[in-house]
C-alpha cells in the first residue's frame, strides 16, 4: 500500500526526494479515485526500489492541490528532483500509468 | 485456448464470468481498471434489489468483485485491442500479447460522451470535469457551467448549485429532457440560470479554464460566459474500439438478440455496451447471466460437432 502524505510533509518527502515520486491526489467520496487507488498500490510494489509513491487526500490537504492547480481527481503527478514531469487526470489503466513512469524514469 | 474470454469487469462481466466458471468453463477476464465499472463512479444506489437501505457504489463494487474470489479463472489487467478469427477459434489481440478463446463475451460498458469542442481535452482536470461529486468542491464559491438536459445533467446541477456561486445550465433544446421533479427543482433554484437552445462552441484559458463561448441557436449569436468549471453530462457512448467490423451496431451500441447473441456466432454482448432501453446495474447483471448461459450452450454445440 502506498503511504498517505499531508501538506506539511510534502516538501520534505516529495520535492526533496532522491527518487522520483508519484503522488495520487484522491478523496474518499470520489468513485474514479477508487478505480485508480488499487492500481497505484500495485505500482508502488512493482517499482519499490526505483520510485516512491504517495497518496494525498485533497479533502484534508487543500494547500498542495491548490499549488499544482488541481481541479479534478483522481490526478496523478510524477515529480522528479522537485519538478512536475508528468500529470494526468481521470482514471487510467495500470499499463498506461506504467508507461508514463517508464518514460520519465 | 480458453472456453470464454470475458471483456470488462463491471456487473455484466463479473456475472458472466461467475456463471461461466460455475458451469465448468475455463475463463479469462479482462479489466484494465479496478473491478466494478461504472458502479465505482456512482455515489449510492437506491434501486438495487436486496439493498433496501441503499448502498454506496464502491461498496457494491467490492461485493461484486469478492464474488470472483476463490473461483478458478484467469484475470488480466491488459487492454483488449482487437478480435480476429471466428466461432470456436477467436484470437484476442491485447496490450500483453495474443489470447485464444472459443467464445467471447463483450461487457466493456459505456463511458461519458465528450462534448467534442476545442480545448476540451487540453483543459480536462483544469476546469473540465465529468464527475460533479468528485470535483465540485474545487469550485466552491466560483461560477461554473453544466452542459446537458437529461436526468444526470439536472441531478448534477442540483448537487453543484449548493457549492458554487452561479451555475449556467446549458442545453441545446428549448426545454430540459430530465424527469419533471428535477426540472421543477432546477427552475426553483435561485443560482441556476438555464441557458436553453444553446451549444458550447469553444473553451478558453491558457492553463486553466477561464471562459466558454456559447452559441444561441435561435438568434445565432455568440457570447462568452466567465466560468471556472465546465461539467459535461451529454450522454454515454459504448466502449467498442476493439469490436470487429462484422458485429452489427446501432448508434454505436452492439445489437444482440434476447439471448445476448451478436450478429457474429460465438460473440456475445452484455450490459451497457448493448443497444437497449434500460442501463442499470440490475439489468447488466441479468444480461451477464443470460450471455453466460448462451455462451455455454454455444460451446456445448461446438463440442458435439
Amino acid at each position: 500500500m502506498a503511504d498517505q502524505i499531508n501538506d506539511s510533509a510534502f516538501d520534505e518527502s516529495v520535492l526533496k526526494s532522491d527518487l522520483p515520486v508519484l503522488v495520487d491526489f484522491w478523496a474518499p467520496w470520489c468513485g474514479p479515485c477508487r478505480a485508480v487507488g488499487p492500481l497505484v498500490d500495485e505500482i508502488s510494489k512493482e517499482y519499490a526500489d526505483r520510485l516512491r509513491v504517495f497518496k494525498m487526500n485533497v479533502d484534508e490537504n487543500p494547500a498542495t492541490p491548490a499549488k499544482y492547480g488541481i481541479r479534478a481527481i483522481p490526478t496523478l503527478i510524477l515529480f522528479k528532483a522537485g519538478q512536475v514531469v508528468a500529470q494526468h487526470t481521470g482514471s487510467m489503466p495500470k499499463d498506461e500509468i506504467a508507461k508514463i513512469i517508464d518514460a520519465a524514469l | 485456448m480458453f472456453d470464454a474470454a470475458v471483456i470488462g469487469g463491471g456487473p455484466a462481466g463479473i456475472t458472466a464470468a461467475m456463471y461461466l466458471v460455475r458451469s465448468g468453463c475455463s475463463v479469462i477476464l479482462f479489466e484494465s481498471l479496478t473491478m466494478g465499472g461504472q458502479i465505482l463512479t456512482t455515489d449510492s444506489l437506491e434501486n438495487y434489489p436486496g439493498m433496501p437501505k441503499g448502498i454506496k457504489g464502491w461498496e457494491l463494487a467490492d461485493l461484486f468483485a469478492a464474488h470472483l474470489d476463490g473461483l478458478s479463472l484467469e484475470r488480466k489487467t491488459s487492454a483488449v485491442l482487437g478480435i480476429e478469427g471466428s466461432a470456436g477459434a477467436f484470437s484476442l489481440r491485447t496490450s500483453d500479447g495474443e489470447v485464444q478463446a472459443r467464445s467471447v463475451v463483450i461487457c466493456s460498458g459505456a463511458s461519458h460522451r465528450p462534448l467534442g469542442v476545442d480545448g476540451e481535452v487540453r483543459l480536462r482536470g483544469r476546469g473540465v470535469s465529468y464527475c460533479a461529486i468528485c470535483d465540485g468542491n474545487f469550485f466552491r464559491g466560483r461560477p461554473v457551467a453544466v452542459v446537458g438536459g437529461g436526468n444526470s445533467a439536472l441531478e448534477e446541477a442540483l448537487y453543484l448549485s449548493k457549492i458554487v456561486s452561479h451555475l449556467y445550465l446549458i442545453h441545446r433544446r428549448d426545454q430540459f429532457r430530465g424527469a419533471e421533479i428535477y426540472q421543477k427543482r432546477v427552475l426553483e433554484t435561485p443560482n441556476i440560470e438555464p441557458v436553453l437552445s444553446a451549444t458550447v462552441e469553444e473553451l478558453h484559458g491558457a492553463s486553466d479554464l477561464e471562459s466558454i463561448t456559447v452559441r444561441d441557436l435561435k438568434t445565432n449569436t455568440l457570447r462568452d460566459l466567465t466560468v471556472d468549471g465546465l461539467f459535461v453530462f451529454v450522454g454515454m457512448q459504448a466502449n467498442t474500439d476493439f469490436v470487429p467490423e462484422g458485429v452489427q451496431m446501432e448508434r454505436g451500441f452492439i445489437i444482440t438478440d434476447t439471448e445476448m447473441r451478436t450478429s457474429v456466432p460465438g460473440i456475445f454482448a452484455a450490459g451497457d455496451v448493448r443497444a437497449k432501453l434500460c442501463r442499470q446495474v440490475v439489468t447488466a447483471a441479468g444480461d451477464g447471466a443470460t450471455a453466460a448461459q448462451a455462451a455455454f450452450l454455444f460451446l456445448e454445440e461446438l463440442n458435439a460437432k
